[in-house]
Parts: structure tokens; C-alpha cells; sequence
């Protein structure tokens, strides 16, 4: 097993910024479509450091940021009922609701319980056979598959007080949504790693000849990220635009059929909201028909919510990568990791949260300390 | 919950609530313990309460920390405890061997700090209104002459020095609360500092200030040191030393070891010229083997702390918002 040091040794970091310094000769606009490196490249600098050419622009690849205002407002009323135990990821317990948060719900008497794993809530469903346990199926590819086996899971065990809430999302339908957008400048991007770790490449080739964009498939450490960028440099340079793996330790070019297999029993494609930017046409997954008795959705008929997204908010253009988290006239000022407009700002992908949280030094608007809230 | 997390929630819970209550000049310097003059003595008074789920952990148990947070915090002021008070609060149904058991960790712990349990107080609550034991403890001890510690001494050129690895006890207490392996058993770090800080002070009584990183973090304690000086904290991001099997579970559940819970470390200011001499010291203490010089107070960005990162690159290290919470992939 390599260990994280490894990854992150400045004396190779030293050398691939050199190559990428040596190779860029004009400005090209690279998308990384995950949230994870976001953090990673806002977290280490590596935007510091790239030359001033290799512009990055934050993709939409944060699954706490895009899960629809909607769904998260199903989520609230579901957890708030009496006879519910709530379980979800913990990233998704500050993601702002209309008015309120799963926090909120949970003091104000909520059964909602923070989990590491789909299969911890199945566990608990089993020891609570009076209670109905509900788990926050959210999130891309790589999330999709345990999600599907505790699914399948629970049927094959015959828990019946078990149900998922899904708003699961594709990557290829979303990067095929940025590439028709009319403002777009995105050159080439970093493919999700883990996404193409599960998924495989097959999906990316006919992306990158329709759109004539190099895919580069990159990790999540600093020098994972670094390969990425040199890899799709070299391409954009040469005026190549083929799918690259630059993360071979965790992607298979079939991916992992095993997992493959589950979603394939479970799942099917649907059309899904991407919270801030809309409905992606065959971008999401539901829980195929046989699966029903198992959705949440189905199980606990929500109406009469009133869905409203702060006016001000504008993750949409940062999930699209129209708009710097920064450039945001909200970002620091009435949108805070504590008072947060959207996702984009408590999420620990989000990269507005990456930016208040990281960058604050060194931007153009210093943000104010936060009011406090009590007292 | 988030208002007991250590981060940015608490403070504002004590700053703008208790503190305006209670009033007073000692309360508002708002140390780890305060420092208050009684006769001729100068005293380090703290108290602190334990409710740690599970009560038996890898390196510790509840026992442990109530006796080791209070003396910890009274290390922080430069003292040494001396008297400490036991305050027992047991939810119905709770098993009286482990009762026993917790009380034996306490006593065993009071022994190694060479602190006496002076007075003590006995509640029961309810089934269903506890979490089997909750503790408080409070103690007090004898600020030695010429010690002054608190943030307001920091000055820029001030060396940050750390006692150790961190990120250790919040990583051994997920382990087993959330039912987490991460192919090696990791062990709290729970101990004792009053030792460590006598052999500190041993080399010059002009230390600025110490801290024990415990909930919040390294980064929360940083945040609160830089705030109160009102000067910058800028850290080397690589000379921060995080055991391998607490980066290799960070990195699994998205956390930052930087703002994970310690309960056996302290980060001390140190003037420049004693900075050698006091590492020296630590270093020859078994609770500071590992210690490390992590950064300087700077006069750039104010209240503000900052990492030099790996590659070279800066970024804020902000005080948490609340807890830290595991992230979905």
C-alpha cells in the first residue's frame, strides 16, 4: 500500500511543474469535474503554482452541492416524522434546506444519526424492526454502488423497514451539459478518478471526439492532480483530444464489474435536477421498478413543501464553472460556512467552501468576520 | 452539538452568553484555566466535564481523561495541580463494575499526576437522561513565581513548538465508536502534561503561552492564540507531525488531522532565544519525544493563522465551524 506522503513529495511536484512550465506556450482552461480535487488543488495551492496559462475552473462535481433543493426539503419532512430513524453521510447534516438543516431537524427531537456506511444503516433497520429507516442515497458513480447492495441487501434479507431516499448522478450527462452551454470555456478536463475507478473509460471516448476535448482520468493527491494537468496540457499543446488514464493504481479501463453489476440490477437511468443548474437529461439513477417497495420516495408520499432557493445564491455558475466562488457578491459577506446561501458553501467538496475556508488571504475581498448568531 | 465541538460555535456560545452572565475580569481572559490571586498565592483554578461515548477506549477510558484534561489545563497555566474535585453524574441502570472500573482509572490517573481527589459529589439521573457516566472535575494548583502564560505575551518571532504526534485520540476514539479499523490500532494519547511543563519552565520561566489542542484541534487552538495576541500564526504544513495511520484515517473519512481532538499534547509560544533550549527539553521528556517546532507568530495577517503547504502554496487554517463532519466519497 503507498502511503499519502508519497503522493505529495515537493521535490516530484518540483519537476512536474517545470514540465508543465516547459510545455504550455498559450492560455488553456482545464475543468476538474470533481469537488474532491477542488479541495485538493484550493487545500495544497497547486493553483499558486501552476503558470499563470493553466487556468482551473471548478466543475460540478460535488454530490452534497448539486443534490437538488427539492429532495434535500423530502429529506427534512421524512426525518422530522416521529417514527423515522434518518441515517445519511455526514457532509450532508449542514446542507442548507429551505429554512432549515438536518442539524436543525435532529435538536429539534429528529432520529437523524450520521453513518459511515449504506450497510450501518441497513444494520440499524434490523435492530430497530418497530422503526422506519430511511438512509440519504445521494452522490455520483462512486457512491451508487453500496448504495445498490445494501438494496439489494435489504431484499434479499427481507427487511422491510428499510428504504433509501435516491438522488444519485452521472458525470458524462453533466459534462456533456457544460460543453453545449453557450458560455462555455472549458478546454479539456480532469476526470473523477474514482468515478472511472467504478465506471471504467467506455463512457468518456465519444465525449472527447464529439467535443474535441482532452479527458484526462486524475487522482486526488497533489501529485495525481499535477500528472492530470501536465497529461492534458501536453494534449491541448499538441491539439490532441483523446481519454487518458493518469490514475492506473485505481482505474481499470472496464472499471469494476462487480459494482457495475449491482447498479445494472437496481438502478435505472433517469432524467435528475441538479440543484443550481437545472434538470440534466439521463443524468441520474432510481431504483428500478422491482426495487420500488424500497424507495422512500414511494414509501412516504411528501407533499406540500415549499421549496425556495435563496435569490442571491449563485453555486449554479460555480458548479458550471461560469463564476469564481470569490467573484460571488454574497461569498463571505451573507453566505458563510455558518450562514451558507447553497451547498456549495458548507459542503466539504464545495468549492466555495474550499475558497472561504482556504483562500481567504489572498483574494481580492478580504471576508469580514462572521456575525455571530447568538446573542 | 456543533456548540460543543470546540470550534468557532463554542466560543461564540461562552463569549456572547456565559461570559456576559457571569461577568468578571478573570472569566474574560477566557484561558484554559484562570489564574487567580488568593493571600500570597498565585492559583490555576479549572474545571472541565467528560462525556465521552465509549467509556473504555485503545490508551484510556473516561476515568482518565477527567483526571488528566483538569490537570492539563491547569499545566497551561504553568501549575501544577494539586487538589482536584470528582463529580460523578451515573444514569440509572449503569453497571456498577464499570463504575468500579472507571472509578479505578481515575484514581490511577490522579496517582501517576500527583494529584489528590480532595472532595467529590454523587448524581443519578434517569434511564434514557445520560450516556452511563458523565464526570467533572476541578482543580487547582500554584502558579510558580515568574510564570505568566497567556496569549496576549505572544510577539511576533515567537517560535511554535508541539509536544508531539497529533490527531491521535480523536482518531482512537472514532475507531471504536463508529466500529472504524484502519488495519492498525491507534491509541489515545492521554496523559499528564504537568510533568512535560515543569521541565519546560525548568529552562526559562518566560514561556508566552501553552495550550492543550483538545477538542477543535491544533487548528482551533492556533485560531485562539492568534485571535487573543492579535498577531499571525504561520505554520509549516510538513514539520506538523501526523502519524501515518492518522493521515491514512483522515484521508478515509475526509477529515483534516489539523482540527482532530489531541488529550495528551500541548503547543507552546516560546521566545526565539529559549526556542533550542526548551525543545531540548521536551525532547528529553517521554511525553515530548517527538516534539517539533511547527511554525512562528508573524507580524503578517493578524489574528490570522496560515500554512506554508507542502508544495509550497499557502492556505488559511480556519477555526472549525462546529464539528468535524465525514464526507460522503
Amino acid at each position: 500500500m503507498k502511503y499519502i506522503d508519497e503522493f505529495q513529495d515537493p521535490e516530484l511536484a518540483r519537476g512536474l511543474l517545470d514540465e508543465i512550465r516547459s510545455t504550455v506556450t498559450r492560455p488553456w482552461a482545464l475543468m476538474e469535474v470533481c469537488g474532491g480535487q477542488t479541495h485538493t488543488i484550493i487545500r495544497h495551492g497547486i493553483d499558486q503554482l501552476l503558470p499563470d496559462q493553466v487556468e482551473l475552473i471548478h466543475g460540478p462535481g460535488c454530490p452534497v452541492c448539486v443534490t437538488p433543493l427539492e429532495v434535500i426539503d423530502k429529506a427534512l419532512e421524512i426525518a422530522s416524522r416521529p417514527e423515522v430513524i434518518f441515517c445519511s453521510f455526514g457532509d450532508m447534516l449542514r446542507v442548507p434546506g429551505t429554512g432549515r438543516d438536518l442539524f436543525r431537524v435532529r435538536s429539534e427531537g429528529g432520529d437523524v444519526r450520521v453513518v459511515y456506511s449504506p450497510l450501518d444503516a441497513l444494520k440499524i433497520a434490523q435492530q430497530n424492526p418497530d422503526r422506519e429507516v430511511v438512509f440519504f442515497g445521494i452522490g455520483f458513480e462512486t457512491t451508487a454502488p453500496p448504495n445498490a447492495m445494501t438494496v439489494y441487501q435489504a431484499r434479499r434479507l427481507g427487511i422491510r423497514n428499510f428504504s433509501l431516499l435516491v438522488s444519485h448522478v452521472r458525470v458524462p450527462p453533466a459534462i456533456e451539459a457544460i460543453m453545449r452551454s453557450p458560455n462555455c470555456r472549458v478546454q479539456a478536463f480532469l476526470a473523477a478518478g474514482h468515478v472511472c475507478s467504478v465506471m471504467g473509460l467506455g463512457e468518456y471516448p465519444e465525449l472527447a471526439e464529439r467535443f474535441g476535448v482532452p479527458i484526462v482520468v486524475t487522482g486526488f493527491e497533489p501529485l495525481d492532480i499535477l500528472e492530470g494537468v501536465r497529461r492534458t496540457v501536453v494534449q491541448l499543446e499538441r491539439g490532441e483530444h483523446s481519454v487518458d488514464n493518469a490514475y492506473p493504481r485505481a482505474v481499470r479501463p472496464e472499471g469494476n464489474p462487480a459494482a457495475l453489476a449491482m447498479l445494472e440490477d437496481v438502478f435505472e437511468v433517469t432524467d435528475r435536477a441538479w440543484r443550481g443548474i437545472g434538470v440534466i437529461p439521463g443524468s441520474g439513477w432510481r431504483l428500478a421498478p422491482r426495487y420500488r417497495d424500497y424507495d422512500a420516495e414511494y414509501r412516504f408520499q411528501v407533499s406540500g413543501i415549499d421549496t425556495r432557493e435563496p435569490a442571491q445564491c449563485r453555486s449554479g455558475e460555480v458548479l458550471q464553472g461560469l463564476l469564481k466562488p470569490h467573484e460571488c457578491e454574497a461569498f463571505g459577506t451573507v453566505c458563510t460556512p455558518r450562514t451558507p446561501l447553497g451547498a456549495t458553501m458548507v459542503s466539504s467538496e464545495g468549492a466555495c467552501a474550499a475558497y472561504y475556508l482556504y483562500r481567504r488571504l489572498d483574494m481580492n475581498k478580504t471576508a469580514p468576520l462572521e456575525a455571530s448568531p447568538v446573542g | 452539538m456543533g456548540h460543543g465541538g470546540g470550534g468557532a460555535l463554542s466560543a461564540e456560545l461562552v463569549q456572547h452568553i456565559f461570559a456576559p452572565a457571569f461577568g468578571g475580569d478573570t472569566l474574560a481572559q477566557l484561558g484554559d484555566s484562570a489564574s487567580v490571586q488568593l493571600g500570597g498565592a498565585r492559583l490555576a483554578f479549572s474545571t472541565d466535564s467528560f462525556v465521552v461515548r465509549p467509556l473504555f477506549f485503545p490508551g484510556g477510558s473516561i476515568g482518565d481523561l477527567a483526571v488528566n484534561g483538569t490537570v492539563n489545563d491547569l499545566a497551561m497555566s504553568g501549575a501544577r495541580a494539586a487538589y482536584l474535585s470528582c463529580g460523578f453524574i451515573l444514569e440509572e441502570g449503569v453497571e456498577l463494575s464499570v463504575v468500579a472500573r472507571v472509578a479505578e482509572a481515575f484514581g490511577a490517573a490522579a496517582r501517576e499526576a500527583g494529584v489528590e481527589v480532595v472532595t467529590g459529589d454523587t448524581k443519578v439521573v434517569e434511564a434514557g437522561h445520560g450516556d452511563g457516566i458523565f464526570i467533572n472535575t476541578a482543580g487547582i494548583g500554584l502558579i510558580p513565581p515568574g510564570v505568566d502564560l497567556r496569549p496576549q505575551r505572544v510577539v511576533p518571532g515567537d517560535v511554535v513548538i508541539v509536544s508531539g504526534a497529533i490527531g491521535v485520540h480523536g482518531v482512537a476514539i472514532m475507531s471504536v465508536r463508529e466500529g472504524l479499523e484502519f488495519g492498525v490500532e491507534i491509541a489515545s494519547d492521554c496523559a499528564a502534561l504537568g510533568g512535560l511543563v515543569e521541565a519546560m519552565l525548568a529552562v526559562t520561566p518566560d514561556l508566552h503561552v501553552l495550550r492543550d489542542p483538545t477538542r477543535g484541534g491544533l487548528a482551533a487552538s492556533l485560531n485562539e492564540i492568534a485571535a487573543a495576541s492579535g498577531t499571525g500564526v504561520l505554520i509549516q504544513e510538513r514539520h506538523v507531525p501526523v502519524p501515518a495511520p492518522v493521515a491514512n484515517a483522515c484521508a478515509i473519512l475526509g477529515l483534516d488531522p489539523m482540527y482532530v481532538a489531541n488529550e495528551g499534547k500541548l503547543v507552546a509560544f516560546v521566545p526565539r532565544e529559549h526556542a533550542d533550549a526548551v525543545l531540548d527539553a521536551m525532547r528529553a521528556h517521554p511525553l515530548g519525544r517527538d516534539a517539533a517546532v511547527i511554525g512562528a507568530a508573524v507580524d503578517a495577517h493578524p489574528g490570522m493563522v496560515v500554512a506554508r503547504t507542502g508544495l509550497g502554496g499557502t492556505r488559511v487554517v480556519d477555526l472549525p465551524v462546529g464539528e468535524q463532519l465525514p464526507r460522503i466519497c
